[in-house]
Parts: C-alpha cells; sequence; structure tokens
C-alpha cells in the first residue's frame, strides 16, 4: 500500500508552493486560489476535487501560466523539474506548454480547431516543438491516433472535428495532448462531459497510456468515483484552500475534515441502497467569494465549528502518516468538544 | 394495488430530417420507438440512459410539448393525445415538469413572486385574494424564506433556484412530476438537500414522479422502479432492487460496471465490462437488437430478430428484459465473445 510519506522519498515532478490566483474588479479582490500547497509524485496521479467555485481549474491553469485579465497569479511558486515556472518568460513558457506539460480540456468540441482537420492539429505540436516537416508529423499524427484506439486512423486523420463523436474528440485531444511525450498531463474534468460507458473507456485509455508512457497526471474533477478509480493522491479544495491531502485510500477510508466527510456522505451511490434513509447533507452552500468567512472557510457550513473556526483559520498540517489536514480538531488548541466524532471514528 | 395513474403505450416520437430540392422529409430521427409502461399513483418511477436515448424525448412527448408521432398516453384514465390545445392546458395542472438547467427555465426579468403568481393565475388554483399567502407558503414549503419572493433569479444560488423550479411545479397542486435531470447540474452537497427536499414532498403531497436522469447513483436512492432506455426503445424494467442487484440486459450489466465507485477498496469487486464503440445514430438505428452492434455477447440472432420485454421464470414479477439470451447468460452457458 502506498503511503502518502513516500511523497517525500518520491522525488516529486511538480510542487507548488503558497500559490495564490486572484481576480480583481472594480470593488473587490477575489482569491479564487488562496495559498495553495501540494506535491505531485514522478508517474503517480494526484486529483484535485472540489465543488463549483473551489478554486481547481483556477490552480491547473495558474501552474501554465493561462490565467487572463482580470485575473492574475499574486504569489507562490510552481516548481517543476527544480524550476519555477512562475519565473520563466513568455518565450520559455511557449517551449513547455504542449512539450513538457499537456493539459486536456472538459469539452473537447470547444477546445479544438473547427477549420482544421484533426491531422493538422496534432501536426502542429510535432511541427512546432520537434521540428518535423509537415509529412514527417503528419505520419506521427496517425501513429497517435492509433495508440489512443481510433480505428481506421489514416482516414480519421483528414476529418474535422465535427465528423467525429464526443467520446473520438476527447481521444483526439489525448493524443494532442500527449503527442511530445509530456512528463506532466493536466486533466481538466476530461469526461464530465461524456456518457457512463464512453467515460469508462477513455478513463482505461488514460491508465494504459499512463502505465505505458510513465507520464505524472493532475486530474481535476469534481466526481468522487473518478478520483477512486484513478488517483493515487487527492486534495480536497474548498474555497481556494486545500482541506486534505491524503493517498487515496486514506481519503476514503478514513476521511478527517469534515468537509470531505460531507461530500462522501452527501453523495447517492448505485452500489449502496440506503433503503429509506435520508441522505446526509452539508448545510448551507458555498458563500460567495466577496463574503469570505474570516476563519475557517467551511466554518459557517460546519456541524462541529467552535469559536476558534470561526476567528482564526488553521494551517494545513502533516500528521503522522504523512497525510495533511487543515481543521482545527486535529490541533491542540481545539477548543470544542474534546471528543468528536467526524467520520464514525472517535479523535480525541 | 396502486391506482394507474400514466399509462404509455407504443409512444412513437420520430423527428422528420428536412432535405433535397424540395425540402421533402427524407428521413426520421427515432427518438422514441415504440415504447410502453405505467406508472402508479404515489410512485417514483425513473427513466435512465445515456444521451440519445431518448429519455428526455418521452418526458417531453408525455406533456405534448412535442407532439408525439403515435402511440397512446393516458393520465387517470384520459387519452392525453386525443384532447384539443386548450384541454391540453387546462390539464398540465396536473402534469408539471422541473427542467434540468434554472437558468434557463426561469424568466430572469421576473421576480419569484410574478414566476409563481403567473402560475397559479393561468391555472387559477387558488383565488386572487389568496394567492400572496399561497406564494409564502409555497416558498416555506420548499425551504426558502418567504422574504425572498420579491429577489430575481439571478439573486438565489443554483441549488435555490432549482427551489424555485420546484415551487413553480407544486404551486398548481400537481398529481404528476416529470423531473428532468432536475437535480444534475448541481454540485454533490446542494444536490442532496434537493434530492432530500423532493422526497419529502412526495411524502407529504403524496406525488407521483417520473424521474428522468442519467445518474444511476441519484436514481437508486430515488426510485422504486427503474426503466433503462437504449436508442428509442425499452431494454429492461423493473423495481428498483432487480435492476440494480440483478441486472438482466447486457447493456444495464454494463452501464452499472461503467460507473466509477467512490471507494478505492470496494467490498465486491465487479468486474467491468468496457463496452466498444459509440451509439450508432438514431436515424438508422440498427436491425434486430439495437445493441448488438456493441453487446459481447451478441449472435446472428441478435442481428435479425427484435427482441421483446419478456420475463423469465427466476425473475421478480414486474421485471423484465428485451434480450434473447437473458437465461443463457444467468447461467453461464452463453459466453460473452470476447
Amino acid at each position: 500500500m502506498t503511503k502518502a510519506t513516500d511523497t517525500l522519498i518520491e522525488e516529486p515532478i511538480l510542487e507548488i508552493r503558497n500559490l495564490q490566483t486572484s481576480f480583481f474588479t472594480d470593488k473587490f479582490e477575489v482569491k479564487a486560489v488562496d495559498g495553495v500547497n501540494f506535491a505531485v509524485p514522478k508517474g503517480k496521479t494526484l486529483g484535485i476535487v472540489g465543488e463549483s467555485g473551489s478554486g481547481k481549474s483556477i490552480t491547473s491553469l495558474s501552474i501554465l501560466r493561462l490565467i487572463q485579465n482580470p485575473g492574475k497569479v499574486k504569489g507562490g511558486e510552481v516548481i517543476f523539474k527544480g524550476e519555477n515556472l512562475l519565473d520563466k518568460t513568455e518565450a520559455q513558457m511557449r517551449q513547455i506548454r504542449g512539450n513538457e506539460i499537456s493539459m486536456i480540456f472538459q469539452e473537447p468540441m470547444t477546445s479544438l480547431n473547427p477549420v482544421y482537420t484533426v491531422g493538422q492539429q496534432i501536426s502542429e505540436s510535432f511541427q512546432i516543438h520537434q521540428k518535423m516537416s509537415k509529412k514527417e508529423a503528419m505520419l506521427r499524427s496517425v501513429e497517435m491516433l492509433k495508440l489512443v484506439g481510433i480505428p481506421s486512423p489514416e482516414r480519421r486523420v483528414k476529418q474535422y472535428p465535427h465528423e467525429l463523436s464526443g467520446g473520438m474528440r476527447q481521444r483526439v485531444m489525448i493524443a494532442m495532448a500527449l503527442a511530445c511525450d509530456p512528463e506532466l498531463l493536466i486533466a481538466d474534468e476530461p469526461t464530465t462531459a461524456l456518457d457512463v460507458t464512453i467515460q469508462a473507456q477513455i478513463l482505461e485509455l488514460m491508465k494504459d497510456l499512463q502505465n505505458r508512457l510513465g507520464m505524472s497526471i493532475i486530474m481535476i474533477t469534481h466526481d468522487l468515483g473518478v478520483v477512486a478509480e484513478t488517483c493515487d493522491y487527492v486534495a480536497v479544495m474548498y474555497m481556494g484552500k486545500v482541506v486534505e491531502y491524503a493517498a487515496v485510500k486514506d481519503l476514503f477510508k478514513h476521511p478527517k475534515h469534515p468537509y470531505t466527510v460531507g461530500l462522501l456522505n452527501s453523495l447517492p451511490r448505485h452500489d449502496i441502497d440506503l433503503e429509506d434513509e435520508e441522505l446526509q447533507v452539508i448545510k448551507g452552500s458555498v458563500p460567495s467569494p466577496a463574503d469570505m468567512p474570516k476563519g475557517c472557510r467551511f466554518a459557517p457550513r460546519c456541524p462541529f465549528a467552535s469559536e476558534i473556526c470561526r476567528e482564526r483559520l488553521p494551517d494545513l498540517e502533516e500528521s503522522e502518516d504523512g497525510n495533511q489536514i487543515r481543521c482545527w480538531i486535529y490541533t491542540d488548541e481545539w477548543d470544542g468538544e474534546p471528543e468528536v466524532n467526524v467520520n464514525g471514528e472517535r479523535t480525541s | 394495488m396502486a391506482k394507474e395513474l400514466l399509462k404509455v403505450t407504443d409512444l412513437k416520437q420520430y423527428f422528420p430530417i428536412k432535405g433535397g430540392m424540395l425540402g421533402r422529409t427524407i428521413n426520421n430521427v427515432k427518438a422514441v420507438d415504440g415504447i410502453s409502461f405505467t406508472v402508479y399513483e404515489g410512485e417514483t418511477v425513473s427513466i435512465v440512459g445515456e444521451s440519445g436515448c431518448g429519455k428526455s424525448t418521452t418526458g417531453r412527448a408525455i406533456l405534448r410539448l412535442d407532439e408525439p408521432t403515435s402511440g397512446q398516453v393516458e393520465f387517470n384514465g384520459e387519452d392525453l393525445l386525443s384532447l384539443s390545445k386548450r384541454q391540453m392546458r387546462a390539464k398540465r395542472k396536473d402534469l408539471q415538469i422541473i427542467f434540468q438547467d434554472p437558468y434557463a427555465s426561469i424568466n430572469p426579468r421576473q421576480t419569484v413572486r410574478q414566476v409563481l403568481e403567473e402560475a397559479l393565475q393561468i391555472q387559477n388554483v387558488v383565488p386572487k385574494s389568496e394567492r400572496d399567502a399561497k406564494i409564502a407558503e409555497l416558498m416555506e414549503v420548499v425551504g426558502l424564506g418567504a422574504h425572498q419572493a420579491d429577489r430575481f433569479p439571478h439573486e438565489f444560488s443554483g441549488g435555490q433556484r432549482q427551489r424555485i423550479g420546484i415551487a413553480r411545479a407544486l404551486s398548481v397542486d400537481p398529481k404528476l412530476i416529470i423531473a428532468d435531470e432536475a437535480v444534475s447540474a448541481l454540485d454533490v452537497s446542494i444536490q442532496a438537500q434537493v434530492i432530500n427536499l423532493m422526497k419529502k414532498l412526495q411524502r407529504e403531497f403524496g406525488l407521483t414522479y417520473l424521474f428522468i436522469s442519467h445518474d444511476l447513483g441519484v436514481v437508486r436512492h430515488i426510485s422504486d422502479r427503474v426503466i433503462v432506455m437504449y436508442l428509442g426503445k425499452i431494454v429492461e424494467m423493473g423495481d428498483k432492487k432487480s435492476i440494480f442487484d440483478n441486472p438482466q440486459h447486457p447493456y444495464t450489466k454494463a452501464l452499472l460496471s461503467a460507473i466509477p465507485v467512490p471507494d478505492p477498496e470496494p467490498e465486491k469487486k465487479q468486474e467491468r465490462i468496457i463496452l466498444q464503440g459509440d451509439v450508432p445514430s438514431p436515424i438508422d438505428p440498427p436491425s434486430g437488437c439495437r445493441f448488438h452492434t456493441r453487446c459481447p455477447f451478441a449472435t446472428e440472432k441478435c442481428k435479425v430478430d427484435v427482441p421483446e420485454l419478456r420475463a423469465e421464470d427466476y425473475m421478480k414479477e414486474g421485471h423484465v428484459g428485451a434480450c434473447h439470451y437473458m437465461k443463457e447468460i444467468e447461467e453461464g452457458t452463453h459466453k460473452p465473445n470476447y
């Protein structure tokens, strides 16, 4: 069994330290990513989960420096293979994007160019990053389509995106992303727009390609099922902060943060019959970013919140097993009930 | 046995494709192709399936939001398809629908009060003098404050907006509510709140739900019975327990096995059946069993003979499937060819 402590021994391919990204309006600043820390171990998959507005997509866009006005990466470090990407020039970043770090987006139709053939779009990265001729690049594109399991690739390579189904388009996106053999692949909700039977095909494909090519993956998703199935480690985000970071088995078996527990409990499952029991809910809804709670961001919705939670923001602390947790309950300063039953196991 | 509230018989919904120089109908999209089912009073029946299987079209055809091509829809013993447009409009007091996207289905220029008032006025459920009280009551029932009635939809969050959609549907005291992907656009923590609300309202008002969804987790939680559709046809139908614990049709099995389980070490690890290829086009659906192009168990017979919904003797009452080989697959004598 892999433990999170391994992360310290394994060399991370990417490490994010205190990343801050904000969006500025006339009146106020929205802290979309508010001091995020995590590491992606080499050859492994890190999942980032959270609900809408948690900052998971903005985190990934910040890594590749794709944030546009009125947004801005305000601070922190993004260390990729020992170098801080935030210090790179735009020209250097262009050499990294699509070459060393690639990204797949949720909606393949809007991320593919409708007026170029699939082959032309895959060829582009071979021509730019590997200086291949047009002809060579096209041959390699056919190979890439074969790799991602598209039947009769010689014919498909000449087709336009609208001629392909949703699942096929997502395969093309993956082919494009993997063209230059990247070391890190960022997948932002890669299967959310797809039907489950097609999702199963795509997830299987990604797993298979990771085994063969040895790349590291950041999987951004809201689907805890996808996380359980594909990830080695998970970072749970809430309102721009990581609230829990753990090895995937630990997270699902012994979730620690009340938010993680709430998410798992509120999920209706197809494999478990609750009979007539109600789903457990997280009360209320995510506050507006303009109205950020002063202490722990989750305190207004947390069933355990006490004085200290509403007043002061807890730090993301590493526990004995190497997992990380941002919650006062697990600290010496906890001032609520001495024994709290967060996930059915008592803490003291 | 509970009373039959809705009875759909051989419902077909074809959408014509116009083309050629004269703009004639050159072909049809067979979105729903001859389905029959019954919904009893007070129960929740779910229709599940992937994009393009015809589940939403079925919901719309029942309400005649699109006029069905043929078939019968009986509601409370009355044939809805023989009603005039005006009679149908009055009938919609009893059949309401909640849509997936509350942003798109509520007029952004009306306050919540105006939205609800319009519904009350059209169906004339309560006298004018009592409307304000009714609106306040509706707001409370769906978990919003009566003081929020004068706000506009954009002032509410996604979950709250879906509550407004529910309040609007409830305002005319319907018997049947068709919920078309009503909780699909919501985050899980909010989704759970809305599901619990819908179950509570069902108990309080004796509502009947036809719940259309692609999310089998939600379906298992909310339904009494489940209908599985594929390419415009019902492939399997039965009580919730039978469908989830003892699926008979290879498509239902594949669909259930494809859903990722939020547990990295599940107790009973199920074998995943990965289907090859995509759903074929409903313009020119495959001959015989429509699933044969992707089915691991398909034979020559499946390419020719259309399987009818039927029960094997070991299946629970009311559980039917449309596959030639249910028994053979169950007994293990018919093996998949992969």
